[in-house]
């Protein structure tokens, strides 16, 4: 049995919003998710804008306040519940897990050379006591994420978007993390560079051991570099299993149009996609039962009422959905 | 099958503080009328300055070489697009016989008109119908992109509709002066995968209703294997390689297109390792000499492709490609 590290129980997470007549509402960003992820995987989460899949990545890192449920990391040494976890445990847990932004031009400071900007984490943490043991560690992470000396006396504007990567990755791995959130560091960038900047992140991932949520909303992406993935619809999970399974035989009705919704390379296979209709409704008006139920094109008079829960049926493909098993018999009869 | 636009040798360099900067270089290619041409190319290709060339719109910097020419057809006969200088003249390019979609349609609606008011003040300004006939229009319209209950979402700002509802709404107010060219610049980059999927059906239905012709400009090779009927690629502002969508894609001759499509993820094959194009793209203040692809080329021949500008050669009648490598293949 491998290790979990991170372990979240109906972790949901809340933003009030507004102040109206009748007091505030709150709007359900993640919405009752339990999750289990393992140590040194590369755990995919998709889910198109507005799924809540951000807010979870965010949520994991205590970087929003988490508003129910639990959560725990446990990566061997530390046993952190981050639901009440402060003080000098909270700064411990900055070092232990990070962040790689989307936007690899907004996330560097432009008046900073890259030594500094890799360095600053270290001399904030005060994980270094010199400078020359800082240079060494900067150094030592430069050269993991193929930056060389050049690289370092530079500014940010010097660089293309895939280099501004490596250095958003170089900063994020200088404290020494085992928990790095990528959220889309791949979206911005180019088809020709995005292949390098993933992998280079799986490396990262087997050299070092690190374990990665990898947040994204190209599936294609999602199926070439994690090992699990879980998909996100309006603050629940929806469907959760290891990548293989996933793409072989999705079983909610949503990952099913999320995997034809995606435009084929041939040519001549177009328009035979199953579309899904209408969009993502507001998270502020969620609608009742099953979240998918008004634009699922299975839905029954049970899918608005009640709620599925995420169920695993015991060969670790978990989904959320009270036909996927009737739909499952209909698709293989 | 006539030409609609012909684009002749077209170059375009911006004055900049660092000096001239070559954004388009000696790029040419014709569209028909009711064709749909993708434009490819990565950040920096000069995809996006080619197009707003096309309706006179780059920035006042923007220094056009003395041998560029772009030909628009219309009824009314030829129209030199570089020639025309007073915004009168203009309107025939812009708004009235070529319409142009943008990739962000929050910021490309003006946040504190409604969108009906902005969809009727162009009719007006492309016609002479009455504000009635133009408000009816527009409703018309917006019926048949998809949008629900238009008469009141005539009414709206862009604020109160979705991102992809926003998009629709574009693309009725593009469609709405029933221009012979639609130039859609990544108008489904923004959108969720799902909704993009809904706004390429549509755009392909209104093609084969308008019979129009259309310059798909995006960066996602899937978007146009499912729309286009011929591709052309652009790098560094030069055009590289272009033939039909099925030609390019199966069988793709210039080592950058092959790149770009090895670097991919496929579906259909998890296994298989994802090959990134090694190298960055160069700043285009330090443009490459010779073939502008050398310094990422896997296949470089050496000093020929390091001085000399490849020529464009015909791999068959209708796919062509800008490659040394393809040179030897072709009859002296």
């Amino acid at each position: 049995m491998s290790e979990t590290l991170i372990k979240a129980r109906n972790l949901s997470v809340g933003f009030r919003i507004g102040s109206g007549f009748f007091g505030k509402s709150i709007l359900k960003a993640v919405d009752h998710v339990s999750v289990d992820i393992e140590k040194g995987s590369f755990f995919g989460l998709v889910g198109e804008s507005g799924s809540g899949k951000t807010t979870l990545g965010r949520a994991l890192l205590k970087a929003v306040p988490i508003t129910g449920g639990t959560a725990h990391y446990m990566d061997g040494e530390v046993d952190y519940d981050l639901t009440t976890l402060a003080g000098a445990e909270l700064k411990d847990y900055r070092k232990r897990a990070q962040l790689i932004f989307q936007d690899p031009y907004a996330a560097l400071s432009p008046r900073m050379t890259v030594r500094d900007i890799i360095a600053e984490p270290l001399e904030v943490m005060g994980l270094t006591k010199t400078r020359e043991e800082t240079d060494a560690r900067v150094r030592e992470i430069a050269a993991k994420c193929r930056l060389n000396l050049e690289h370092l006396r530079r500014f940010p504007h010097a660089f293309s978007g895939g280099q501004r990567q490596r250095i958003s990755i170089a900063r994020a791995l200088v404290s020494g993390p085992q928990f790095i959130v990528a959220d889309e560091s791949v979206a911005a960038l180019d088809v020709s560079i995005q292949a390098d900047v993933l992998n280079l992140l799986k490396q990262i991932q087997r050299d070092l051991k690190i374990t990665f949520l990898f947040i994204s909303h190209d599936l294609s992406v999602v199926a070439h570099t994690c090992d699990h993935v879980a998909v996100m619809y309006l603050g629940r999970l929806v469907e959760s299993a290891p990548t293989r399974q996933l793409f072989a035989a999705p079983r909610h009705p949503y990952t099913k149009a999320l995997f034809s919704a995606i435009p084929s390379l041939d040519p001549d296979d177009r328009g035979r996609a199953q579309k899904l209709q209408g969009e993502i409704p507001s998270p502020t008006n969620q609608p009742s039962g099953c979240k998918f139920h008004t634009r699922c094109p299975y839905a029954i008079d049970r899918c608005k009422k009640d709620e599925p829960e995420l169920v695993n049926p015991g060969d670790g493909h978990e989904v959320a959905c009270h036909r996927w098993a009737e739909l499952l018999a209909e698709e293989t009869a | 099958m006539t030409a609609l636009i012909e684009v002749k040798n077209l170059t375009i360099k911006f004055r900049t503080d660092e000096g001239l900067v070559t954004a388009v270089d000696d790029v040419s290619f014709s569209l028909n009328k009711g064709e749909v041409m993708g434009l490819v190319g990565e950040s920096g290709s000069g995809k996006s300055v080619t197009a707003k060339a096309l309706m006179h719109l780059n920035a006042r910097n923007a220094v056009y070489s003395p041998e560029s020419r772009i030909t628009l057809h219309t009824e009314a006969g030829p129209v030199e697009v570089l020639k025309l200088k007073s915004a009168r003249d203009l309107k025939v390019v812009r708004g009235g016989a070529i319409s142009m979609i943008f990739q962000e349609p929050m910021a490309s609606f003006a946040p504190a008109i409604t969108i009906g008011n902005q969809m009727i003040e162009q009719l007006m300004l492309h016609s002479d119908m009455s504000k009635k006939r133009a408000r009816e229009i527009s409703v018309e319209m917006l019926d048949r992109v998809g949008i629900s209950d238009p008469a009141r979402r005539v009414d709206q700002y862009a604020f109160e509709l979705s991102g992809g509802m926003r998009q629709r709404a574009m693309i009725a107010m593009a469609l709405s002066t029933r221009p012979k060219l639609l130039i859609a610049d990544e108008p489904t980059t923004a959108l969720d995968v799902t909704i993009q999927a809904q706004v390429i059906d549509l755009m392909k239905d209104l093609v084969s209703e308008f019979h129009m012709g259309i310059v798909f400009i995006t960066h996602d090779l899937g978007v146009i294997a499912q729309t286009a009927d011929k591709v052309s690629v652009m790098y560094l502002g030069r055009l590289i390689e272009e033939g039909p969508v099925r030609e390019v894609i199966r069988n793709p001759k210039h080592p950058y297109t092959q790149g770009l499509l090895a670097a991919l993820p496929k579906l259909d094959d998890l296994e298989a390792p994802l090959t990134p194009v090694a190298g960055d793209i160069p700043s285009p203040l330090e443009r490459p000499s010779g073939c502008v692809f050398h310094t990422r080329c896997p296949k470089m021949l050496g000093d020929v492709c390091k001085t000399r500008l490849p020529e464009h050669v015909p791999v068959d009648p209708t796919h062509r490609v800008a490659c040394h490598l393809h040179h030897a293949e072709v009859p002296a």
